[in-house]
């Protein structure tokens, strides 16, 4: 057997940045500016979702093991 | 409404057809076995874990129930957005280890992990009735997605839900998880064309998003209530994000999410499935301004049903042959998730009473046939809950599932990264956090709908002598409850040398994958 295998890297706190930034409400809670016509209340928070994808594929690519 | 009607039953038999020939799919030598019939072989690659789990997660209920939210209630609603974002990220570590070292050891349900990981019968028979508690209501609100949709067509009459959960439960117990599997591809199909249609047609015959969102401003400015409107104001803002938070640390503690990631294949698998799941959270924020469109349209729910809305959008705005296939999407989208809640709960009964408490020396094919039945009472036992009980009430049970639930998380989110606490502790803090919880839920009046109690979730912090008018998620005040339960009980229970039970995992069991010499993959075992 080869070194003891972790789930531990310092990749994973990337993590922590798609978990609290649609936790603040400050960021989000207006009405301007519109995008097509959308407040920003609903556009912002559903753009949201590329920065939970772009930091779980991060992780993922940074913790693959070698197989 | 004939067209509507017969594209509906079309596409609904197509769907139960292919549930009956899943049994099947990916040939299993043996379905006689909770592994195959359970959790489909464990085999299941990228794509059909996306669309298992997708299916499994955003279910018709939420599809109604989120729109009808902002209808009602305006920007809360929409904190299912947030909440589906935050999931992934939040859960990828946890979920990897809980497969890995339900693959070493041949763990089908949390409650089996908690067994292992903690040494306790009491402590995982207090995770398996919680899961099985929570999952019910779920099941039946399945049905009022479908019923909301049949109310919508004019049929009426207990005799076609019925009908539809029976073919439902014909496939479940033969093909097993398979189904499920199977018919979520379809069912994922059908609702992603009719939304794509619904959010690029539906405006342009509204003029457009900016006045979708006036006449939403204009409905809110109307009502007395101080808690609607198309923002947050700054009583409820806490609301807001607790519950997102709450709602996102419990989905992965429901059973039936734990069955769709321990069928997958390998760790890498479930990691790039959390890049790929957000798809389903944009399609869902899109369906939550359906809500909106409604009330630009002007339409008004069937009776005081506001589950009604958005199929009565759909009648109103669509030809009459794709509103048929728009209400298909919804009823497809409901058996989805109720086949694979109802297996989750029935393997929660077999492995974790069944063969805990009643026959402890069960056969994999004994235990797969418990499975089988337990997962037909369920569904019966859903229906019965729909048609002799107000709809309303598991409405409220489910409020409730979500803050139950929520008190599993110590024992089984915890327990994967750490030993540290006492099964003791545990058990009192999952007493004081349940009792909380439902103290705090009975004490939520809700005066719009003429509730005394279950009115919502939101629980007013005044109520605990602070001088706000600020609102916070009870599960989420029930879960610190617990926790600090649970840390004086095993402190308490450490120094007073109370005996704790044995663990049965290694470390290195938590990082395991496919491929590893003691990762079974199809082998059934009987370990643990």
């Amino acid at each position: 057997m080869t070194t003891p295998r972790t789930d531990r890297s310092p990749w994973n706190w990337l993590l922590l940045l798609p978990i609290a930034i649609p936790l603040i409400p400050a960021l989000f809670n207006a009405v301007e500016p519109r995008l097509f016509g959308i407040p920003l209340f609903y556009w912002l928070q559903l753009s949201f979702v590329l920065v939970s994808v772009a930091a779980t594929l991060v992780v993922y690519h940074m913790t693959r093991r070698a197989r | 409404m004939t067209t509507e009607i017969v594209i509906f039953t079309v596409l609904f038999l197509i769907v139960s057809g292919m549930g009956f020939v899943a049994s099947r799919w990916r040939r299993p030598d043996d379905i006689a076995s909770l592994h195959e019939w359970g959790l489909g072989g464990r085999n299941f690659g990228s794509w059909i874990t996306w669309f298992l789990v997708g299916g499994d997660l955003y279910t018709a209920y939420t599809f109604v129930a989120v729109p009808a939210l902002l209808f009602g209630a305006g920007a809360t609603g929409f904190f299912a957005v947030p909440y589906t974002v935050i999931v992934y990220p939040l859960v990828m570590i946890v979920l990897i280890r809980l497969w890995s070292v339900s693959h070493v050891h041949g763990l089908v349900t949390p409650a089996d992990f908690v067994r292992a990981r903690f040494g306790s019968p009491t402590l995982a028979l207090l995770v398996a009735i919680t899961g099985i508690v929570a999952t019910m209501p779920y099941i039946a609100l399945q049905l009022v997605g479908i019923e909301a949709v049949l109310k919508t067509m004019g049929v009426t009459g207990d005799l076609p839900l019925i009908i539809a959960f029976a073919i439902l439960a014909a496939y479940t117990y033969q093909s097993g998880l398979r189904a499920p599997a199977l018919i979520a591809f379809v069912k994922d199909a059908l609702i992603y064309v009719v939304i794509l249609v619904a959010v690029i047609y539906i405006p342009t015959q509204l003029g457009g998003w900016g006045s979708i969102f006036d006449a939403a401003q204009a409905k809110f400015d109307k009502t007395p209530a101080a808690t609607d409107g198309i923002l947050l104001n700054a009583n409820n803002q806490l609301q807001y994000v607790t519950l997102a938070l709450g709602s996102a640390l419990a989905l992965f503690l429901y059973p039936h999410s734990v069955t769709g990631v321990l069928a997958s294949k390998n760790r890498d698998v479930i990691k790039r499935n959390m890049s790929a799941l957000p798809a389903y959270s944009v399609l869902l924020g899109l369906i939550a301004l359906l809500g909106y469109m409604a009330i630009a349209a002007g339409v008004t729910p069937i009776g005081t049903d506001v589950n009604t809305v958005v199929p009565q959008l759909f009648d109103k705005m669509f030809p009459d042959w794709f509103a048929g296939v728009a209400f298909a999407a919804v009823g497809i989208g409901a058996l989805v998730p109720a086949a694979i809640m109802s297996i989750a709960a029935a393997n929660l009964f077999t492995r974790n009473i069944y063969r805990e408490y009643i026959k402890r020396d069960a056969t994999d094919a004994q235990q797969a046939s418990a499975s089988k039945i337990a997962s037909l009472v369920v569904k019966v036992g859903a229906v019965l809950f729909i048609l002799l009980i107000d709809p309303q009430f598991s409405i409220d049970l489910q409020l409730i599932g979500g803050v139950i639930i929520l008190q599993t998380l110590p024992s089984v989110a915890l327990g994967l990264f750490t030993r540290w606490f006492h099964r003791a502790g545990l058990i009192a803090g999952w007493i004081a956090g349940m009792g909380a919880g439902v103290l705090m839920l009975y004490n939520i009046a809700n005066p719009a709908t003429n509730h005394a109690h279950f009115g919502s979730s939101a629980f007013a912090l005044s109520k605990l002598g602070l001088d706000t008018k600020m609102t916070i998620y009870a599960g989420f005040l029930a879960l610190a409850v617990n926790l600090i339960v649970a840390l004086l009980g095993t402190v308490i229970a450490k120094s007073a040398k109370v005996a704790d039970g044995p663990d049965a995992t290694r470390t290195d069991d938590y990082t395991a994958d496919q491929g590893d010499p003691r990762v079974h993959d199809l082998e059934v075992s009987s370990s643990t």
